[in-house]
């Protein structure tokens, strides 16, 4: 299992244990969390599951592929440095621990 | 509507459990029902006709909201649910075991049904369409079988649902032949080009496609299907066939209710329908645009969409859905990705590599932008998402021009660009 806590638009943190391998977005779509849509279910290929990880956490990700960079470049709330889409992150040992907050909006 | 409001969803799909979320968050505290018809809790449908189709795998993993957040969201899910009537007199809606449901407000979220084939043996055991994961699981193994006996899999059909089952057959070793009525693949929605590129690849990946094939027999042996005739007699082997060719909403509890419908539930671009008390959502409803047209659209985004303004109308609140539409498909290694309605579309021109695929088509009318067709052109497809949002859109010549940046178009200030939506609100069109 792997502590990730969530941070939704409105400042309320939850924490969630996640599977080795269940991504990100899988996890908070099935906690029912409001910060996020997924409207593609985890194709990468609508960029509403948009979060941002906190920066000291950066180095421990794998980097973005390329069609996760596009996909950042036209995400409907601000993009920062600290942008990824959750569906493209996945649960490992390594991330535990990690704090995302999710946007105000995503489509 | 209070902590004593009932709220009754019909249809635990994408736009049911998107009301049933929206609801939530727009501050509705009474009771929320969500009646589906299926044994799943509300799942993600895309995948059936592409990766889990292919790759199979537990149902759980194409789970919309897991249990924790049907609970948390504090909805009383039930499934193996049918609706017999709603009764709009009463207040109440009908279930198949003679039980009511009385509701204060309704959403409307049926979906809709495959067509059928309108043909002497369509209803031959191997005779396959898909709606939900059963036909997924029975589409599955029936292509699985074929591969093993070498027989054909036989798709009618060249639309994305046909085309995606094509893939996924060669991908599990099938033969495959696909019949489609008009000369080219997916005609109601993309350009010669673009059907053209597919087409390319579907040969490729050795998919017999045949054209301007009118299906006139299913032919059986023992009750079970062994060809397909078309109407020029040609006989085409199969161990199965699947039918790919459309869906119609399914408006008939709405209808019997006597809502207004014409080929879906009527809606407002607030999901209102013709009574006050009722929002219907998805790919049972048919929206009017300004203009009084009706558009149809069959998807995610539309569901999704529609589901958040039919929860706000609920709560009294109008939240249009005013976006440009969108789409994928994926088949085989290309990602197919579009934005707006190309209907009524006079011009196309095309920016990248044709040959790879990898290149966006862009649709216009009258030199306006109504539409962008990306093939492996994940930046395209998301730039023009947001130019059609802004109103903004290159000039044919821009766009075709590889060098142009797109999103230059996006720096101007939003003082100066227009204010209609060209693939949005503003475009009339059927997907």
């Amino acid at each position: 299992m792997t502590r990730i806590t969530y941070v939704e638009p409105d400042g309320r943190p939850v924490t969630l244990d996640l599977k080795p391998g269940q991504s990100l977005m899988r996890a908070a779509m099935d906690a029912g969390l409001e910060g996020i849509e997924a409207q593609c279910g985890g194709n990468c290929a609508c960029a509403t599951c948009h979060c941002y990880v906190q920066p000291e956490w950066l180095d421990k990700l794998k980097p973005p592929s390329d069609d996760e960079q596009f996909m950042l470049s036209n995400v409907a709330a601000e993009r920062r440095p600290n942008s990824r889409l959750s569906c493209q992150l996945i649960a490992e040992d390594a991330l535990e621990g990690l704090t995302v907050q999710f946007p105000d909006r995503q489509s | 509507m209070d902590s004593h409001s009932r709220v009754v969803i019909v249809g635990g799909g994408q736009a049911g459990i998107q009301i049933a979320e929206s609801l939530r968050q727009e501050g509705f505290t009474g009771v929320l029902t969500l009646l589906g018809d299926e044994p799943h809790p509300p799942y993600q449908r895309p995948p059936l006709s592409k990766k889990w189709l292919i790759e199979g795998g537990a149902v759980g993993a194409l789970s919309l909201r897991g249990s924790a957040a049907i609970e948390r969201l504090r909805i009383t899910l039930r499934p193996d649910t049918r609706v017999r009537a709603i009764e709009r007199v009463r207040n109440v809606v009908e279930l198949a075991d003679g039980s009511v449901l009385p509701y204060d407000r309704l959403a409307i979220a049926t979906g809709s049904l495959p067509r059928t084939l309108p043909v002497p043996g369509a209803s031959l055991s191997g005779v396959l369409s898909l709606r939900g994961i059963a036909d997924s699981l029975a589409i599955g193994q029936a292509i699985r079988i074929c591969a093993d006996e070498k027989r054909p899999v036989v798709v009618v059909g060249g639309g994305f649902i046909g085309l995606e089952v094509a893939a996924a057959a060669r991908k599990l070793g099938a033969q495959v032949t696909v019949l489609e009525g008009l000369p080219r693949l997916m005609s109601r929605v993309t350009a010669p080009v673009v059907s053209e590129t597919f087409a390319r690849l579907h040969r490729a990946h050795g998919v017999q496609l045949v054209f301007g094939a009118q299906v006139a027999e299913i032919v059986g042996r023992e009750g079970r299907v062994s060809a397909v005739r078309t109407a020029d007699g040609q006989e085409y082997p199969a161990g199965c066939v699947v039918v790919g060719i459309g869906v119609e909403p399914d408006d008939l509890l709405a209808r019997s209710a006597g809502l207004l419908c014409e080929r879906g539930v009527v809606v407002d671009d607030c999901a209102r329908t013709s009574e006050a008390t009722i929002v219907a959502a998805g790919d049972c409803t048919a929206r009017r645009l300004p203009n009084g047209e009706l558009v149809r659209l069959e998807s995610v985004q539309n569901a999704i969409e529609q589901g958040k303004s039919g929860a706000a109308a609920l709560m009294g609140r109008e939240r249009p859905f005013a976006n440009a539409p969108w789409f994928w498909s994926d088949q085989y290694d290309v990602k197919l990705q579009m934005v707006g309605l190309s209907r009524g579309y006079d011009q196309v021109v095309t920016r990248g590599d044709l040959a790879k695929p990898a290149y966006s088509a862009f649709y216009y009318r009258a030199g306006r932008l109504l539409a962008v067709d990306s093939m492996n052109r994940v930046p395209d497809h998301m730039q023009s998402k947001r130019l059609l949002d802004h109103g903004v859109w290159p000039t044919p010549e821009q766009a075709a021009d590889p060098q142009f940046e797109l999103t230059s178009l996006l720096k101007v200030p939003p003082a100066t660009t227009p204010a209609a939506t060209p693939g949005g609100a503003a475009t009339a069109g059927g997907a």
